[in-house]
């Protein structure tokens, strides 16, 4: 029974809500996109003036956004099947009886507990470190030669980081959609002759269809922002060779001040993250019933 | 016979499953245990797993140099602080979203959402310079700030989809009885919600505690929470291993422990409702 009286008090309760997060998108937003129009280096305060789209020019067409724009889709798309493909691995193997299954859930769960510059800091020194780290010790040990990740793999080696801190959560909703499907469907199957690789294309696979999609999604957005794990690991280098969108544009408004420059890539990680957002949000939308 | 069959089986899928958790859990527990050797332990090849002379030295030396407690409690009152001001906000927020729906209600929530998928770099110039003419930069205030716009949304939703798992007949015959509005918030409805925000609560801390965006780029030495003093090891002097991970093991740990409590809510919270 919605009252005149309880749509009046609904406005109400809901107001400091939509203007706080209205101010937080609007204005800086608004603030981004009027930058990108202006000449504006922070080490020449007072010399700002309106250059139209040069740059967006000077941006799009900079070896180093390409660089960045290769770097992000191999990023994103690296961490994507391999958290995907590993998830689903390991939520079949949870969703089997086993002795100790909760405390393997938790070990498996703990990675996406680890702050990113945690993570990135002991995988940098405690286990790729080509001279005392623990990969190297091992590959001693075995009459090897130590591998230098960071530098011979800088951008391997970052996703393999990435993709550890990120299989947890792969796995937990592929988990969370295996464990609805109804087991009398995979009986079923069973009785009729369909072999273990059959069920799982065909009962299995469609099933976390779903799952999959929302873990793409999902993980684009937040993969789509990586930055602590570079900045801690490589600083974008060797070179660009790991510059991301997000540090690119970092790099160019924090650490060369130019403010122009920096929002004209802000805007266009925008436009990048939207094109995903879009599908996103129409999945989202799709499952809420009002 | 069968029943050895399947017990057999399941010594061989409890051996891969051990042998795969371990594995993906090692880092952290190789970090735990460098914490208690010494530096030179630290990097001794071949290297000890437990055999080693195990000492304490390194956490007070942590707290002696840097002053660690410092950055610990700067960690606890922004990711406490936003999750607390976000909470206030989004409750009465999700309150109407739940009992009161509108036309307009969907659209709100899913533009709630929508700010969420901003990539914070499209923002980050304005902040910066905002927060620099406004004496917010290297303030936890400014710090809390942030935090609680970012994971606003996500407080709003998760809430809602708690909220509507509430009958919300309760809630109308407490209005009958002539509960005011915030009578009918904090008597009526935050009792029987208790379980939905506290996982909220939960999720939201372990989320803002590892935000590693705006606490780089908005901190330096006096607000910097663990997730930017920890990156200050990326440039160390001399021997650090032991160190850093002391530093480490004591910035995990415990939204580790919060976080192996709140498995369940996290699919639930991360997925907006997407998959349950």
């Amino acid at each position: 029974m919605a009252t005149a009286h309880s749509r009046a008090a609904a406005r109400l309760t809901m107001s400091p809500a939509v203007v706080l997060l209205l101010g937080w998108m609007l204005i800086p937003l608004a603030m981004t996109l009027y930058f990108s129009f202006l000449r504006y280096n922070l080490l020449m305060p007072g010399q700002e003036e309106w250059i139209g789209v040069l740059n967006y020019q000077y941006f799009l067409t900079d070896p180093a956004f390409f660089a960045a724009l290769g770097n992000t889709l191999a990023l994103v798309g690296g961490v994507l099947v391999l958290t995907i493909a590993g998830g689903i691995g390991l939520a079949l193997l949870l969703d089997r009886p086993f002795w100790g299954r909760g405390i393997v859930r938790l070990l498996i769960i703990a990675p996406f507990f680890v702050m990113p510059t945690v993570s990135a800091l002991v995988w940098k020194n405690m286990l790729m470190n080509p001279v005392n780290g623990l990969f190297a010790a091992i590959a001693k040990g075995l009459g090897l030669q130590p591998f230098d990740f960071l530098a011979e793999a800088p951008l391997s080696s970052i996703i393999l980081i990435v993709t550890w801190q990120w299989l947890p959560f792969a796995t937990l909703i592929l988990l969370t959609a295996l464990q609805s499907l109804d087991s009398e469907r995979l009986e079923a199957a069973e009785m009729d002759g369909a072999g273990a690789v059959d069920r799982f294309i065909h009962i299995i696979l469609p099933h976390l269809a779903r799952a999959m999609t929302v873990v793409t999604l999902i993980q684009t957005i937040f993969l789509l922002s990586v930055f602590a794990e570079i900045l801690v690991t490589t600083n974008g280098g060797p070179g660009t060779a790991t510059t991301n969108i997000t540090y690119l544009v970092y790099a160019q408004s924090l650490l060369q001040f130019d403010v122009g420059g920096g929002s004209a890539g802000g805007i266009v990680a925008v436009v990048l993250a939207n094109i995903v957002a879009v599908f996103l949000m129409r999945m989202i939308g799709r499952n809420l019933d009002i | 016979m069968a029943r050895a069959a399947t017990n057999r089986q399941k010594l061989v899928v409890t051996l891969i499953a051990w042998t795969i958790g371990i594995v993906i859990f090692f880092p952290i527990l190789w970090t735990a245990l460098t914490s208690f050797k010494t530096e030179a332990e630290a990097i001794a090849s071949p290297p000890s797993f437990l055999a080693f002379h195990w000492t304490l030295e390194n956490y007070t030396e942590v707290q002696q140099r840097s002053d660690y407690f410092l950055h610990f409690w700067n960690s606890v009152v922004i990711s406490v602080g936003s999750t607390l001001i976000g909470l206030m906000v989004a409750v009465p927020a999700a309150w109407s979203m739940a009992f009161v729906p509108g036309k307009r209600t969907r659209d709100v929530l899913m533009w709630m959402l929508s700010t969420k998928m901003l990539p914070p770099v499209g923002v980050l110039i304005p902040i910066y310079l905002l927060f620099r003419d406004f004496g917010l930069l290297d303030s936890r205030i400014g710090l809390v700030i942030v935090l609680t716009l970012i994971n606003l949304p996500i407080i709003v939703w998760m809430l809602f989809t708690y909220f509507r798992e509430i009958p919300g007949e309760i809630l109308e015959a407490a209005r009958m009885d002539g509960a005011g509005l915030r009578d009918e918030i904090l008597f009526v409805l935050l009792p029987m919600a208790v379980p939905g925000i506290a996982s909220t609560l939960l999720l939201n801390i372990i989320l803002a505690w590892n935000e590693a965006f705006w606490t780089l780029n908005l901190s330096a030495s006096q607000s910097a929470p663990l997730t930017a003093f920890i990156a200050s090891y990326s440039s160390p002097e001399g021997l650090f291993y032991a160190k850093l991970s002391a530093a480490s093991t004591m910035a995990v740990a415990p939204i580790l422990v919060l976080g192996w409590f709140s498995q369940k809510q996290l699919v639930r919270g991360l997925t907006f409702g997407a998959v349950k």
